[in-house]
Parts: structure tokens; C-alpha cells; sequence
């Protein structure tokens, strides 16, 4: 974990990307953990039968976290998150690897804020679920 | 203006749900923690929420009778509108303070708005939420606006 002085930074500046491969397992213990009992997240037969997806769907909250990590693994203690929203763009699939990455779009010295873009790719290089955050450095 | 919005549809804005009161666990935060693939001790150790711990902490606990095939349960926090296709739209969220284990949690949804969209493949229903979390105590936590898309 960094510890990172909000005046070494730029716009323009990237933080670090993090890949995230799920697996039935993960998904397994995802949905469990969130009380979400959607069979197009565990069943792969209802999955592309009945609601004709090509395959178990990746949870769009799933994203969002991972979204947000972006920014926690990034600042550690030095900051706290004070906004962020994301949108689920597109659908993601059980066996897709999805790289997460963001880039400073904001440094705000007197408020100490910083704010950046922060996106979810699939291996094609589509962002499918884009997002913004705000932080606050203490 | 609004062709698809029913008066009755419409009296619904400004509504709220019945607030949700939730005792937080740390056993709760470090399974999160472990699903979603966190890397900071605070998170894995349950001292603290990760920031999206409640969304998953305010899903609907319904008796399973009440569950459908797919496995979901309807949203009964949503009036009578004639588009059915429900998509998840954004969702924006403001932290004020952090949640950890012992907290005792209320959430209060209410409905904001219903705006009616002309989309390119046609008509589109925006159903706006706020959630507003606090501690029993009052002391404000987060609030977070989610849309919902019908077409």
C-alpha cells in the first residue's frame, strides 16, 4: 500500500489495472454472500436455454466492485472514497478475463479531492462498464 | 407529455418503502471481502465494509414461495407501467462514513421519479431510486441514486 502526497499528482495520470478471471466458485460465493438467487448466475443449462445468454453471467454489482477497487487498492489509508457511480454497459461471461484500470481526470489541492475515470474491459478492449470516483485525502 | 406514465403511476414519486434496519456482522464483511476479491486486511479482517458491502446487505430476504422460477423476486416497489423489460441503469453513490461490524443500519428507499425517454428503438421508462442509509442513530452513511430502464 502507498502512501501517496495528492501534490505528486497529475491529470492524465493512470492507476494500476488488476485483471479478474471468475469462476464458478467465485460466482458461487458472490451471489451467496449478496442473497441473489438469479439462476443466470449458477446455472448454466436455465442460463442459455431459457434466457438465452451464451453463458453464466458475470454480476453487474461483481463489476462495480471490482470497479471500486481500483480506487481503494490505489489510495490505501492515504484517502477515502466519497463518490462513485458506474453503469453496466455490457454483459459479461463466465471464462472472460476483465481488467480494471482508471485514469486521474481531477486534482483539487485546496479540497484535497482528486477525481478520476475508472473502467472495466473485457479481452476484446471494450469498456463495459465505465464508472467515475471521487476521493478525499486526508 | 406523458403518454406511457398513468396518473396513478405517477402518484407514486415521491414515495417511500418501508425502512430496512440491519445488525452489521463482521462474518458477513470478510465472506463479502472474500467473494469480491479484496486486498486490504481492514476488508479481509472484517473491520470494515467494503465501500459496496450494502447493496448486498439490502437485497430482499423473501420466503422462498415468493421466489419465481428464475429465481427472482418481484419488486413490488414499482407501479403499474406498460413497458416490462427491466435494465439495470447507473448507479451513482456518496460515502459519508464507513460501516463496520456492530453497526446497526436503517435504509430508506424512495422512488424519485418516472420520466418517460424516446430511446432509438423506441419508448423508454426511467425509474429513478434514492437510498438514503444511515446509523439507528441518525448519523448519515451513504445515499445512492440507482435507475432502472424499462422498455
Amino acid at each position: 500500500m502507498s502512501d501517496i502526497n495528492i501534490s505528486a499528482l497529475a491529470v492524465g495520470e493512470t492507476l494500476p489495472e488488476r485483471s479478474h478471471t471468475a469462476t464458478n466458485v467465485s460466482l458461487f460465493l458472490y451471489n451467496a454472500i449478496i442473497w441473489n438467487p438469479h439462476r443466470i448466475h449458477y446455472d448454466e443449462t436455465y442460463t442459455t436455454q431459457v434466457e438465452k445468454h451464451p453463458g453464466v453471467v458475470i454480476d453487474g454489482p461483481l463489476q462495480g466492485d471490482w470497479l471500486n477497487q481500483v480506487v481503494l487498492n490505489w489510495m490505501g489509508d492515504s484517502g477515502t472514497l466519497t463518490r462513485f457511480n458506474y453503469s453496466n454497459r455490457r454483459a459479461s461471461y463466465l471464462g472472460e478475463t476483465l481488467t480494471s484500470g482508471g485514469v486521474i481526470t481531477a486534482v483539487d489541492p485546496a479540497a484535497k479531492t482528486v477525481d478520476m475515470d475508472i473502467f472495466i474491459k473485457n479481452e476484446k478492449g471494450d469498456v463495459i462498464t465505465p464508472g467515475t470516483a471521487q476521493v478525499r485525502f486526508s | 407529455m406523458s403518454e406511457l406514465i398513468s396518473e396513478d403511476a405517477r402518484s407514486w414519486i415521491g414515495r417511500s418503502g418501508e425502512p430496512q434496519r440491519i445488525e452489521i456482522n463482521r462474518s458477513d464483511i470478510v465472506k463479502y471481502a472474500i467473494a469480491t476479491e479484496q486486498r486490504q486486511e481492514k476488508y479481509l479482517k472484517g473491520d470494515e465494509a467494503p465501500p459496496m458491502f450494502m447493496y448486498g446487505a439490502l437485497r430482499p430476504l423473501v420466503p422462498m414461495d415468493e421466489l419465481g422460477p428464475d429465481g427472482i423476486s418481484v419488486d413490488k416497489f414499482l407501479p403499474e407501467l406498460p413497458l416490462k423489460r427491466v435494465m439495470a441503469g447507473g448507479t451513482e453513490m456518496t460515502f459519508h462514513r464507513t460501516v463496520h461490524p456492530g453497526d446497526v443500519i436503517v435504509a430508506t428507499r424512495s422512488l424519485s421519479d418516472i420520466i418517460e425517454k424516446q430511446g432509438s428503438t423506441g419508448p423508454l421508462i426511467f425509474v429513478v431510486y434514492d437510498l438514503q442509509v444511515e446509523t439507528e442513530a441518525g448519523e448519515l452513511v451513504m445515499e445512492e441514486r440507482q435507475t432502472r430502464i424499462l422498455r
